[in-house]
């Protein structure tokens, strides 16, 4: 029998070992996260509120001015509208499409996991490749692109000279690495959905069409939130993309007129090419807050989707 | 863990600290010197013989992109850290740090004012300080010259011998006159020169003031070098005579294979990239006089951070790389021009022609080029002002405004890299 002395220390190493291992266990991820994640996003903040430049040795605190200035700032609206109009232009068709692909990968094909694998392939090659055999597509004097145009008897396009046709065709570079990832996390999700709803639906003389609209979708529901979410996400830090499309000029303003500047390429033309950092940092936290109100917005319109 | 277990990784834990922290030298007496450079600047094979006369020293050199390098060249400096004994500034940079001149050692104090006339007097100034500091030995340089194609040419009725087409263009006005002619009768799908941007930058190069007054003040506005040049380039565009293309994009790159382009202001070194790009017309290539005569793109510096810790090594180290001894050596290794003026009398230099470019004599073109340059003061953003210029430029080009619309948002946004 042991004393009954140490029976309460037992009792409360026991409590400790059952209440505090899985903290410790979890606190490889957020040491490693609170060094290398939420430091830079603090000091980040501090730095946004000062008027630190590479360039010059010192620094110091101008509050809200970095802020202030960003407001009237029409490179960073221009930016603004460039991101919106690419990420409508790349997120809308893509998750449409990725839909209609794994509508059609859901059903009983030959070769049904190489097709299921064949959708990811885009989205495994190097983002940079991808981009530079885009700008060479869309080449202005020997595009494939244009080629196909005058083919057909139309005018040839200089795709990196216009506003929209340079951001469709950097829409189209996101559109083709992300349609098939999509594409899969709606297959996965049709999968979980029972086959009698369907069965059910046919024997009520429901026709395909209306099965999809009134069963798939609805069931799909938290699935396109989180696709939704996430596009949103990507869509709004879009730098690669813009930054590779005018390959070899050196300065990422995103063309003559910055027509397809981002937010995240003005940031980084701010910070690295300017050395503007207390500026860029401000560019920052407002994309970072732009980005948690599209979301909201994002999931509030989603969640809209009917439930069956 | 046990004890003893404990105390031997903390021993091997602090022993790896130390041995990083320790970093440069190590414990025999030995030193090694750090360079930090970008693309090849042909030391390689020199360091190895600095290394045999200097036995306690050892060389490390590492190299990275161009516009990497120059930008984690300005975070170790802001920092305070990281930068290596020796770092490496292209020209195009070498006015922004020279503005911040306690970040380096100045040379002056390491018996730089009894070398000054090794260089080329506008290479020796350009890497000058306000407070009279030099920071930066010169290594090379780009001079400037005008590769044309003799077959457009031909077809074009233009005389083809180096000798006339110099004589054809004494000036840039010259110059536009003789694209208006090719233009009359041009083979199609070539253009007189590639665009009109590198053109612009060829005619403001060679003008008295650039984008600054000696006081740092931009005078882009206000000066009439700048807005003649800019008028005159834009007319030769009205003229029909740009191929449009934006300098070293790869669209710049396939114009070359594709005959785009009868002419384009070259540099020394961009005369391998030519015959990269261009390889199926060897010898239809030939180089003449770039218009007004003098010249430069390009070209480096070898610098010393204040931060290094053995900055007479490092001095000791560039000031021998930099040498006109080492510099032919480099030159005939690797074809880079050297900035040091004795170099230019050697025959290695003086007698170099190029079979490409139809035997050319490049040694002579590109030397006189840089000996007839007269230097021209270059403030701290004078390269993201030639940037805006050049989108001004483009946009002129590309059909979406007219000369005096990009010119004034042009104005506005040097107007925001003066702030």
């Amino acid at each position: 029998m042991t004393p009954a002395r140490s029976k309460p220390r037992r009792r409360w190493a026991y409590q400790l070992d059952v209440k505090g291992s899985p903290y410790l266990y979890i606190a490889p991820f957020f040491l490693l996260f609170g060094a290398v994640g939420m430091f830079p996003l603090l000091y980040t903040a501090y730095v946004s509120l000062t008027d630190w430049s590479l360039l010059e040795p010192t620094r110091q605190w101008v509050g809200l001015a970095n802020y202030a200035e960003l407001l009237t700032d029409d490179y960073f609206w221009n930016a603004l509208f460039n991101t919106v109009s690419i990420w409508l232009l790349s997120t809308v068709p893509q998750l449409l499409a990725a839909l209609f692909i794994a509508h059609m990968l859901n059903r009983s094909l030959h070769a049904r996991t190489f097709f299921r694998m064949g959708v990811l392939l885009p989205n495994v090659t190097s983002i940079v490749a991808v981009t530079i055999i885009f700008a060479q597509l869309f080449g202005r004097d020997f595009g494939m692109v244009n080629w196909v145009l005058e083919l057909v008897g139309l005018e040839p396009v200089d795709w990196q000279a216009g506003t929209l046709s340079s951001h469709i065709a950097i829409s189209l570079i996101v559109i083709w690495r992300w349609t098939g990832y999509n594409a899969l996390i709606y297959l996965a999700a049709m999968q979980t959905i029972p086959e009698h709803l369907y069965e059910a639906a046919t024997l009520d003389g429901a026709r395909q069409f209306t099965q999809f609209r009134k069963i798939t979708i609805p069931m799909l529901r938290p699935t396109i939130i989180f696709t939704a979410v996430v596009s949103t996400i990507g869509g709004f830090q879009i730098i690669a993309e813009p930054l590779l499309f005018q390959a070899g000029t050196g300065n990422p303003t995103g063309g003559s007129d910055r027509q397809f500047q981002t937010v995240g390429l003005y940031l980084y033309e701010q910070g690295f090419g300017l050395y503007k950092f207390g500026y860029a940092s401000a560019i920052a936290w407002t994309l970072c807050l732009i980005i948690v109100v599209m979301a909201l917005v994002n999931y509030s319109v989603t969640r809209r989707i009917r439930r069956s | 863990m046990s004890a003893a277990k404990l105390r031997l990784l903390a021993g091997v834990l602090a022993a790896g600290v130390l041995a990083a922290g320790c970093g440069g030298s190590s414990g025999d007496g030995h030193i090694t010197l750090t360079l930090n450079l970008f693309g090849n600047m042909g030391f390689k094979e020199l360091y190895a013989k600095y290394e045999a006369a200097h036995p306690n020293i050892k060389i490390v050199e590492r190299t990275s992109a161009y516009n990497d390098h120059h930008r984690n060249l300005a975070a170790h400096l802001a920092t305070g850290s990281g930068a290596a004994d020796v770092e490496g500034i292209d020209t195009g940079f070498i006015a922004q740090f020279r503005a911040q001149p306690e970040r380096f050692v100045d040379l002056r104090k390491h018996g730089a004012d009894g070398l000054k006339d090794r260089w080329l007097p506008w290479k020796w100034q350009a890497s000058v300080a306000k407070n009279g500091a030099q920071i930066g030995y010169g290594t090379d340089v780009g001079g400037l010259a005008m590769c044309y194609r003799r077959d457009l040419f031909e077809k074009a009725g233009l005389p083809t011998k180096r000798d006339e087409v110099s004589k054809l263009w004494p000036d840039w006005a010259s110059y536009f006159e003789a694209g208006k002619k090719y233009t009359a009768n041009k083979p199609a799908g070539a253009g007189f020169f590639d665009g009109a941007a590198q053109i612009f930058n060829a005619m403001i190069g060679q003008a008295e003031t650039g984008y600054y007054d000696t006081s740092d003040q931009v005078i882009v506005a206000s000066n009439p070098a700048v807005r003649s040049a800019y008028d005159e380039v834009l007319k030769a565009v009205a003229d029909g005579e740009s191929a449009k293309l934006v300098g070293s994009s790869p669209a710049w790159n396939t114009g070359f294979a594709k005959s785009q382009f009868a002419t384009v202001a070259c540099p020394a070194w961009m005369l391998a990239k030519i015959q990269d790009q261009a390889k199926a017309f060897a010898g239809k290539w030939d180089i003449a006089a770039i218009p007004g005569g003098g010249g430069n793109w390009g070209g480096s510096y070898l610098t010393v951070p204040a931060q290094s810790k053995h900055v007479k090594e490092a001095v000791d180290l560039i000031t021998w790389l930099t040498a006109p001894e080492q510099q032919i050596e480099v030159f005939k290794a690797h074809g880079i021009l050297p900035s040091t003026v004795a170099t230019y009398e050697k025959p290695e230099v003086k007698d170099l022609k190029n079979a490409f470019f139809n035997d050319a004599p490049v040694g002579q073109i590109f030397t006189t080029a840089a000996l007839n340059l007269k230097p021209q003061y270059q403030g701290p953003r004078a390269g993201d002002i030639q940037t805006a210029i050049r989108d001004a430029i483009n946009r002129v080009e590309e059909g979406k405004q007219d000369g005096q619309q990009a010119w004034d948002q042009m104005l506005k946004d040097v107007e925001r890299i003066e702030k």
